[in-house]
């Protein structure tokens, strides 16, 4: 018998056609997270009917976002697109008074070949308020990848050099000294000493304002600063980028505002598996102390503290097996998670595989499959929804994860499902939050076995084929 | 270009879905790019479908941009035929594909060389028509193909039923208690001794339209869809339709009526007089409820009413004609039926809006603060800004309108449904008010007091900030575990840190 070789991980593409959100549901979370933003979406009535329904209560709550509805006027091209879009972008900012307007390219836009990129700059002068354009159009993107592509297009607006000046520095700390009134001086210098000195490291990817401070503390722990986010709470408080900056990301689906971040600011991209779970946001910070040539401490004995905290939701997932069917791009380090956990996984689903962006992570998995003796998923790039049915059947799977258009089937089929948007929307990352990743993943499960006595597991009528 | 926050009837093809997906056996195919298929989680979540909806993409994305479909929409059509078997197959364009001016006839033409069921391309244009009007549309389309199939075979059956016989036309998927309304509707033919001879489309085979023609007369239901197959069977057999919506107490009379007379005209011999008056005086108790005490304090009270035009104009007429309701405005956003509108409620109301505008409604309500609001989840949600209750009794609306218990809005049962929604609106109107004049429930300060309440323990500034930014509803919880975390380990001043290695140790 031959020895088994560590295998590779193994890349498949089907057809496509799978569920999963239009990207400029990316409006939904971004316009909360930067106050002080505006986004228009640049489509037609069904854009915004999608919008209307996936964000459900949060439309009532006056949004700071709207359709610009395209009429046939505008598709045939008898209506000027500049005059029309400056009569609505007037209206905006008489109304609303953002800091940006944020432009969300559609399919539409596309088709019609509107130059966007072009009137930006143009009304941009002319109303004297930034607008950024982001095509999140569903021909060429999934879901969270609408992010992806407001940040990259973000990203040229941060800051060349940091805003003060060596000469004015002290001035401007006589202000800070102001306003420091009460907080000793030592303190304000103590703030300083917790850090290593080091190059300055921008964090980027959209993350609710908790976790942005969990996260933070976190490298604080190490005596990492970091400089600032992209995007930060305002787009006026973007970030400075230098050249020779370090930058690292948060999230999986961001290769886009990588790429930008390394090509155009020439910032220095830290590749890390992503702080998804205890495992994950392990080797993420070591990662990044790794590069600033520092010795992590403590992250050991944190991340064991961790695991042991979990226990109790590891003991109703360890040994089931797990098949992600594929919409968000989070699903290779959910997935890496899962299987540290005790979890098998047949099948990864993803919409879309950078394998540069993703390699620490692909990495992780590997090993982590390795470690805990299992075989490595096969990975699905652009999934097929109806064939992957078929697996779940075949396979007899435990949990899947699954957009809502396949859940209550699947459900009503007797297969366990958790609904994979919410994983996009809840907060999952750092040490922290590990256990709100398992109190999604064990839901269904602890939900089914507190039922599993009613004999109610198959409540479809299976019609005979003819 | 419009600037719009919110819209009250959506895309072209989410009505020929909607048909589509009520037939049994019937698949539709988008030509659409990546996400557009959000109807099925519509459907999934709204109706709470055990189903697979049967609908799926023939993706859209560079490839075709560059150089067309080319053979995938007719891959993926054979395709589908093959997996499913279904009896038909609905290619349905989308705003996209009405901009690429594909030839997707030529392609329905060409898969069905290879398919076993039927291929038909759904004819509606994105940029004409609305979401009610495609389903119209869509449904006269279905109908017109099978009976030309039929006739085209020669198995078009001859005659009439023997017994008086209805088709019930324009029951939907996603429609407002449609359920419901056809469940009591049946009921009512039966009640009557009328055969239902098909309901269509939901739940119907394609394979029984050929039947359509057996039917003594045709009852639609709801204004926004039938209407079109309705109009095309009479042109064809000469199939009388009714159209009068038997919604609140005098316009289900005077849709048995109708009937009557319908059934009377071709033979028929029967006398619904009596049925009316015990339905109406010891059935049903809308027309006590109009008489009781209760009702006669709703007298002159405001009201205003949006909605589609079948149930703004049903509302409208039972608020002002059967409760003595003083209606201040009524409005439909079907502007395309807006004439049959003005016609229907004109004498009821003060003044009739006809809008899409959210904004424009919101302010309407705004100006003439009634006492109560009938509505979509829209003008709820402005009733929840003004403080006045709002009745919901159209589309757009949310899970909650898709109550599993029997809730019609037709019929007799459904005159008692509508008289409780009237009712609880106004009494929690009442109720509000009279809090508000008085104080409150509970007009002592609380004397007990919770754990968090007289707390030893300091919080930090940023400790605290981090603290409001967690959602209010879970914030006394995050504090008194975190407090309770600090107090076991002697720590006495809450910093952000310590906040949140409390939620790691107990998950708070």
């Amino acid at each position: 018998m031959t020895v088994a070789q560590p295998e590779a991980i193994n890349f498949e593409c089907e057809t496509g056609n799978y569920h999963t959100f239009c990207p400029i549901s990316c409006v939904a979370w971004l316009y909360q997270k930067i106050e002080d933003s505006f986004f228009l979406v640049i489509g037609t009535k069904t854009c915004g009917y999608f919008l209307q329904n996936a964000m459900g209560v949060m439309i009532f709550a006056e949004p700071r976002y709207a359709m610009a509805e395209l009429e046939e006027g505008d598709i045939s091209a008898q209506l000027n697109d500049y005059e029309e879009l400056k009569r609505l972008c007037s209206q905006i900012k008489r109304d609303r008074n953002p800091s940006v307007i944020v432009w969300i390219g559609t399919c539409t836009t596309e088709i019609i070949k509107m130059d966007l990129e072009g009137l930006a700059p143009k009304l941009e002068a002319e109303l004297s308020i930034p607008i950024v354009v982001a095509r999140a159009n569903g021909l060429d993107y999934a879901f969270t990848q609408g992010e992806d592509t407001v940040l990259a297009a973000m990203a040229a607006r941060c800051p060349e050099k940091a805003p003060v000046m060596e000469s004015e520095k002290e001035e401007r700390n006589a202000i800070a000294k102001l306003l420091n009134f009460g907080k000793k001086k030592e303190d304000v210098a103590s703030d300083e000493a917790e850090y290593v000195k080091h190059t300055p490291l921008v964090l980027f990817g959209s993350l609710p304002d908790p976790v942005v401070t969990q996260l933070t503390l976190e490298l604080k722990k190490q005596g990492i600063k970091v400089s600032g986010w992209l995007p930060a709470k305002r787009f006026t408080e973007l970030p400075t980028l230098e050249e020779g900056y370090y930058v690292a990301g948060v999230n999986p689906f961001l290769s886009r505002t990588a790429t930008t971040l390394m090509r155009r600011r020439k910032c220095k991209l830290i590749g890390a598996p992503f702080p998804i779970g205890p495992d994950g946001t392990r080797a993420w910070i070591e990662k990044i102390c790794s590069v600033l040539e520092i010795e992590p401490k403590g992250l050991d004995e944190r991340e064991k503290q961790i695991w042991a905290s979990l226990e109790d939701y590891l003991q109703i997932i360890r040994g089931k097996s797990v098949f992600f069917m594929g919409d968000n791009l989070l699903e290779i380090s959910l997935a890496r998670f899962l299987i540290r956990c005790g979890m098998t996984c047949p099948e990864i689903g993803i919409p879309y595989m950078d394998k540069r962006y993703q390699a620490a992570e692909l990495a992780l998995l590997e090993k982590t499959c390795a470690e805990m003796g299992i075989p490595i998923p096969r990975i699905v790039e652009k999934p097929d929804n109806y064939n992957q049915i078929q697996r779940i059947k075949d396979q007899n799977i435990d949990l899947v994860i699954t957009g809502m258009a396949h859940a209550n089937p699947l459900e009503a089929r007797g297969i366990n499902t958790k609904w994979s948007v919410e994983f996009t929307f809840a907060q999952i990352h750092g040490f922290t939050n590990a256990r709100d990743i398992l109190e999604l993943v064990t839901r269904p499960l602890r939900r089914n076995n507190s039922l599993k006595d009613l004999g109610w597991d198959k409540l479809v009528r299976e019609e005979a084929k003819v | 270009m419009k600037l719009a926050y919110w819209m009250y009837a959506g895309p072209a093809h989410i009505g020929t879905l909607r048909i589509a997906t009520s037939f049994k056996n019937v698949h539709a195919i988008m030509h659409a790019p990546l996400g557009d298929d959000y109807f099925n989680v519509m459907r999934s979540m709204l109706e709470r479908e055990r189903n697979f909806t049967p609908v799926t993409t023939s993706i859209v994305d560079r490839h075709v941009l560059a150089r067309g479909s080319q053979e995938r929409v007719i891959d993926n059509i054979t395709r589908k035929d093959t997996e499913e078997h279904p009896d038909l197959i609905v290619l349905t364009p989308t705003c996209t594909s009405s901009i690429l001016q594909e030839d997707l006839g030529n392609f329905v033409e060409r898969a069905q060389l290879d398919a076993k069921g039927d291929v038909m391309l759904a004819d509606v244009n994105h940029y004409r028509v609305n979401e009610l009007q495609a389903a119209d549309r869509t449904l006269h389309q279905i109908v017109q193909y099978y009976i030309e199939k039929a006739r085209k075979q020669g198995n078009l059956p001859e005659g009439k039923t023997e017994k008086p016989s209805v088709n019930i036309i324009g029951i939907t998927t996603l429609g407002f208690h449609n359920q419901h309304d056809c469940t009591e509707l049946k009921r009512l033919m039966a009640d009557l001794g009328i055969e239902v001879n098909e309901v269509i489309p939901e739940g119907a085979s394609v394979l029984n339209l050929k039947n359509l023609p057996k039917a003594w007369f045709n009852l639609v239901p709801y204004r926004e869809i039938g209407l079109m197959a309705a109009k095309y069977l009479e042109q064809e057999f000469g199939t009388p339709y009714i159209d009068i919506t038997p919604m609140g107490v005098v316009e289900t009379a005077r849709c048995i009526r109708k009937i009557q007379q319908v059934i009377n005209e071709q033979g028929g011999d029967v006398d619904y007089e009596d049925f009316i008056n015990e339905q109406t005086l010891h059935v049903s108790q809308a027309a006590w409820f109009s008489r009781s005490i209760d009702c006669q304090n709703l007298t002159g009270k405001k009201a205003v009413v949006f909605g589609d035009s079948t149930h703004a104009a049903a509302m409208t007429k039972i608020l002002a004609r059967e409760m003595g309701i003083h209606v201040v405005w009524a409005g439909t956003y079907c502007k395309y039926d807006a004439d049959w509108f003005r016609e229907q409620v004109g004498e009821y109301c003060d003044e009739v809006i006809v809008s899409e505008d959210h904004g424009l409604i919101g302010d309407a309500i705004a100006r003439v603060e009634p006492s109560a609001i009938f509505g979509t989840q829209m003008e709820r949600h402005v009733g929840k800004r003004l403080d006045i209750p709002c009745g919901v009794i159209a589309a757009p609306i949310h899970i909650q309108n898709f109550p599993i218990g029997y809730k019609p809005f037709m019929g007799y049962e459904g005159t008692n449904q509508c008289v409780d929604l009237v009712y609880n609106s106004f009494t929690l109107g009442m109720e509000d008010h009279l809090l508000e004049i008085f104080g409150g429930h509970d007009t002592k300060e609380v004397i007990t007091k919770g754990i968090s309440a007289d707390s030893d323990l300091g919080w930090t500034k940023e400790g605290q900030a981090e603290l409001n930014k967690i959602p209010g509803f879970v914030r006394g919880k995050v504090k008194r575990n975190t407090e309770k975390f600090a107090r076991e380990r002697n720590i006495s001043k809450i910093t952000v840190e310590v906040m949140y290695a409390a939620k790691e140790s107990v998950g708070a």
